[in-house]
């Protein structure tokens, strides 16, 4: 199942399938290691419910909804 | 021979830095930019080393003014060897930087930082596999525990005598052919050719705007590769290939003993500290106590709360830097009998013996130089008080930011951007400015300089626009002083906590206005790391206020020191300075007050024959805040014998809170801002002083007349922000539209 990284519940996983940002966001996505094929566990929300956490590569990530909506996502559990 | 470190940020490169150059670290700004340039000297070799501390990135794009940096620092200043610096637990997303740092024409090595921490969790590291497959020497070292890093320097300071030629771990046949292409097309034309290429192949701007004349060949040539899902997006290609890369190589080099899928402890951390519910109050709360103990006179409320006081001589002295005898003239002459005195914060604590060392220092100079001379003057209440007026907040700003770089190095503020940057977005701000804004409410030079954590340049200045509407320790007299005049007719503290909450007000509708009429019409993205917690470093710390000391001292002090002299000199001497000095009253400043006063007229608190006193004040309040209560006792203004109307004193209020802040502030503006943020600043507080100024003493002046015209006049006021407001969503929903 595809979906947008901002639609993700907590704790549910998935591997990028394609980044649809530009400029910018798109090269700091990149250089945060959110490429195609990397797995993505969204962690939890901030109390406000945005931004979100995720886990990627190792590591504990944030952004914010608008920029997570522009990264699609194939859905793993 | 000159090192240079890179590595991402919160890779342990600070600490390392620290450990080879100890006390030889200095701090610069790279020419241009705001971000620091730290330099030091290694010296265990033999030869001295230079070791250039290169900021804090996750790659050598163009976006940031950090990555601009260390990529002309390694392609235009060739240093002999690149240390690029790895945190071992999270090998994948450093080793990215790694594969670019790998393609320039300069030695590199590899130092897995933290090996402490990755041998603790049962994992080993196959460095010889690692080293093989990067073909640079790899090194294992803990900068914190200091293990490694004699042989990591003996080991860089070999490969510095070797040529190295750069290298990519890009793959994909197709690819390697264009950049080989690319490369030969650069040869001869730049240093690290190979670089070039692959920058300029991924649409890299600094590259498309520099060589031009390639990048025609190389859109024919892209053409005719196939590039499948990513649809001629090279940008995406060349980084997938790097992780691809990564992947598949460094997952064997790791040998994890028990399945790593544990809680680690920054997880249990974050549960209570980024906790829906709890987070909020939590971070509150840390706030509070940090400010509790750089600013409150009673320290855990001792004295309120239990009734706790000191008043034995010796105790009350040691609290108040030698206050013993100040206190009790004082209560002598208010008639009361003096009981004691709570004990202070440390940050009072601090700042009171601050107090009675400049205080000391100013006395015995008095006490050798003959007095009632010109020179005594200048050197005593020209130079040496406004050294003192510098000093005397020293000791609670760097306290302060003590505090704060210990929340910092712990890894929490990147929470707090996490928890707060819902309520920011909206005017145009991002979680991280939070912190420089809450510190305004202490003091905005702290604050100023927090913002160093914001990428943005935009949001930098924005922020520092903003900082002093956030009454700051320092303007607390002046509403004090104004709250006792005003008290007859309402209440003193209400006065006081509407002056805060005015500020806040229009901070916030400032954001707004500058978000919805600025030529930006994108939001800096938040992307960010959330590293591990960790414990902070005392030797960092201490390192790191100490380079804030000195940055403070060096810049701010020269305008500081130039602009007092020149106000003492304004305040002591009249146009006819030859003739000696003379009284405020006949001094140039009077004059100058005396002609501010038209400028200040409609303003209403310069009408009347005291209006030049007001202007008077509000100018050598630019040295420090509470001096604009100092000027206008000296002057004779005090309760009783002030006689402003109600809206006057507010408007006056209202200016000195939105005015230019004191030199040392904007001296730190300066430093931190570009340099047409600077301006815009310098420009918009004048004007937004000015333009409040005016509009609170005239419907003030109107609710004086008539309360129901004038309330009529608030909601209408009101009503019309609103309407703007709306206007303005509309026009942004527009905009992002867009």
């Amino acid at each position: 199942m595809e979906k947008y990284l901002n639609e993700f519940l907590v704790n549910e996983e998935g591997k990028v399938k394609k980044i649809e940002a530009e400029g910018k966001i798109k090269r700091r996505l990149f250089d945060m290691g959110v490429t195609p094929g990397a797995n993505i566990r969204l962690k939890k929300l901030a109390p406000l419910g945005d931004p979100i956490e995720v886990t990627i590569r190792g590591y504990e990530l944030t952004l914010r909804k608008d920029e997570a909506n522009k990264i699609l996502m194939e859905v793993v559990k | 021979m000159k090192f240079a470190l890179a590595g991402n940020p919160n890779c342990g490169k600070t600490t390392l830095f620290n450990t080879l150059t100890g006390s030889t670290a200095h701090v610069g700004n790279w020419p241009g930019v705001t971000v620091d340039k730290r330099e030091g000297t290694y010296k265990k070799l033999g030869e001295k080393i230079d070791i250039v501390d290169l900021p804090g990135i996750y790659s050598l794009s163009p976006y940031t003014p950090e990555e601009v940096v260390s990529r002309n620092f390694i392609v235009d200043e060739h240093p002999d060897c690149i240390i690029n610096v790895v945190d071992a637990t999270n090998l994948e997303r450093n080793l990215y930087l790694t594969t670019q740092l790998l393609e320039i024409d300069v030695p590199v090595i590899i130092a897995l930082n933290m090996i402490d921490v990755v041998r603790q969790r049962g994992t080993t590291i196959l460095v010889q596999e690692l080293e093989s497959k990067l073909n640079v020497p790899v090194v294992e070292i803990s900068a914190l525990k200091g293990e490694g890093i004699d042989a990591m320097m003996k080991k860089a300071y070999s490969c510095a005598r070797v040529k190295r030629v750069g290298q990519t771990v890009i793959e994909n046949k197709d690819l390697v052919n264009l950049i080989e292409k690319t490369k030969d097309e650069f040869a001869g034309k730049v240093s690290s050719p190979l670089f070039h290429a692959i920058k300029l192949i991924e649409n890299d701007e600094l590259e498309v705007k520099n060589h031009q004349d390639i990048l025609a060949d190389v859109k024919t040539m892209k053409n005719r590769i196939d590039t499948g899902d990513f649809a001629g997006d090279f940008e995406a290609v060349v980084a997938d290939e790097r992780y691809k890369y990564i992947t598949k190589n460094f997952e064997k080099t790791i040998i994890r003993k028990n399945g790593e899928e544990k809680e680690t402890k920054s997880d249990k951390i974050d549960k209570v500290l980024t906790h829906r519910i709890w987070s909020i109050p939590i971070f509150l709360v840390i706030m509070f106590f940090v400010f509790h103990l750089v600013f409150s006179e009673d320290l855990f409320f001792l004295n309120s709360i239990f009734g706790l006081e000191v008043s034995s001589k010796g105790w009350v002295n040691f609290f108040t830097g030698m206050g013993y005898e100040d206190l009790l003239a004082e209560a002598l002459e208010a008639g009361e009998a003096f009981t004691g005195i709570s004990i202070p914060s440390p940050g009072v604590f601090l700042q009171s013996w601050m107090g009675w060392l400049t205080g000391s220092v100013i006395d015995l100079v008095a006490g050798v130089l003959p007095e009632g001379t010109w020179y005594t003057g200048f050197i005593v209440d020209g130079f040496l008080t406004g050294i003192d007026s510098i000093f005397s907040f020293i000791p609670q700003v760097l306290l302060l930011f003590l505090f704060i770089s210990i929340l910092e190095d712990s890894g929490y503020m990147a929470r707090v951007a996490f928890i707060m940057d819902r309520a920011f977005r909206k005017f145009g701000l991002s979680g991280k400015s939070f912190i420089p804004l809450l510190m305004g409410f202490g003091c905005s030079v702290p604050a100023m300089i927090a913002t160093k954590t914001l990428e943005d340049e935009k949001e930098r200045d924005l922020t520092i626009r903003l900082t002093p509407f956030f009454s700051c320790g320092a303007k607390a007299p002046i509403w004090a002083m104004l709250a006792s005049v005003v008290a007859g007719h309402f209440l003193g503290d209400i006065f006081v906590f509407s002056i805060y909450l005015f500020g806040i007000v229009i901070a916030i509708v400032a954001a707004i206005i500058m978000k919805v009429f600025g030529k930006t019409k994108e939001v800096p993205p938040f992307i960010m790391e959330l590293p591990a917690y960790h414990r902070p470093q005392a030797k960092n710390l201490l390192a790191h206020l100490w380079e804030k000391f000195k940055h403070f001292l060096y810049k701010a002090s020269t305008i500081i020191t130039a602009s007092i002299i020149l106000i003492w000199f304004l305040s002591n001497f009249g146009w006819a300075f030859w003739k000696g000095m003379v009284e405020i009253e006949d001094s140039i400043l009077a004059d100058l007050g005396r002609v501010l006063k038209v400028v200040f007229y409609p303003l209403g608190w310069a009408m009347g024959a005291d209006g030049w006193k007001y202007s008077v004040a509000s100018i050598t309040g630019l040295i420090a805040k509470e001096d604009v209560v100092a000027t206008m006792a000296s002057l004779g203004l005090e309760e009783g014998t002030i006689s402003l109307s109600n809206a006057a004193i507010y408007a006056f209020a209202v200016y000195n809170l939105f005015t230019l802040p004191c030199f040392a502030a904007v001296a730190t503006a300066k430093s931190e801002s570009s340099k047409k943020g600077f301006r815009v600043t310098i420009a918009w507080w004048l004007t937004a002083s000015y333009v409040i100024s005016l509009a609170v003493y005239w419907v003030g002046k109107l609710c004086e007349l008539s309360w129901i015209v004038g309330l009529l006049v608030i909601l209408v006021l009101i009503a019309a922000i609103v309407l703007v407001g709306l206007y303005a969503s509309g026009k942004l929903k527009a905009k992002e539209a867009k």
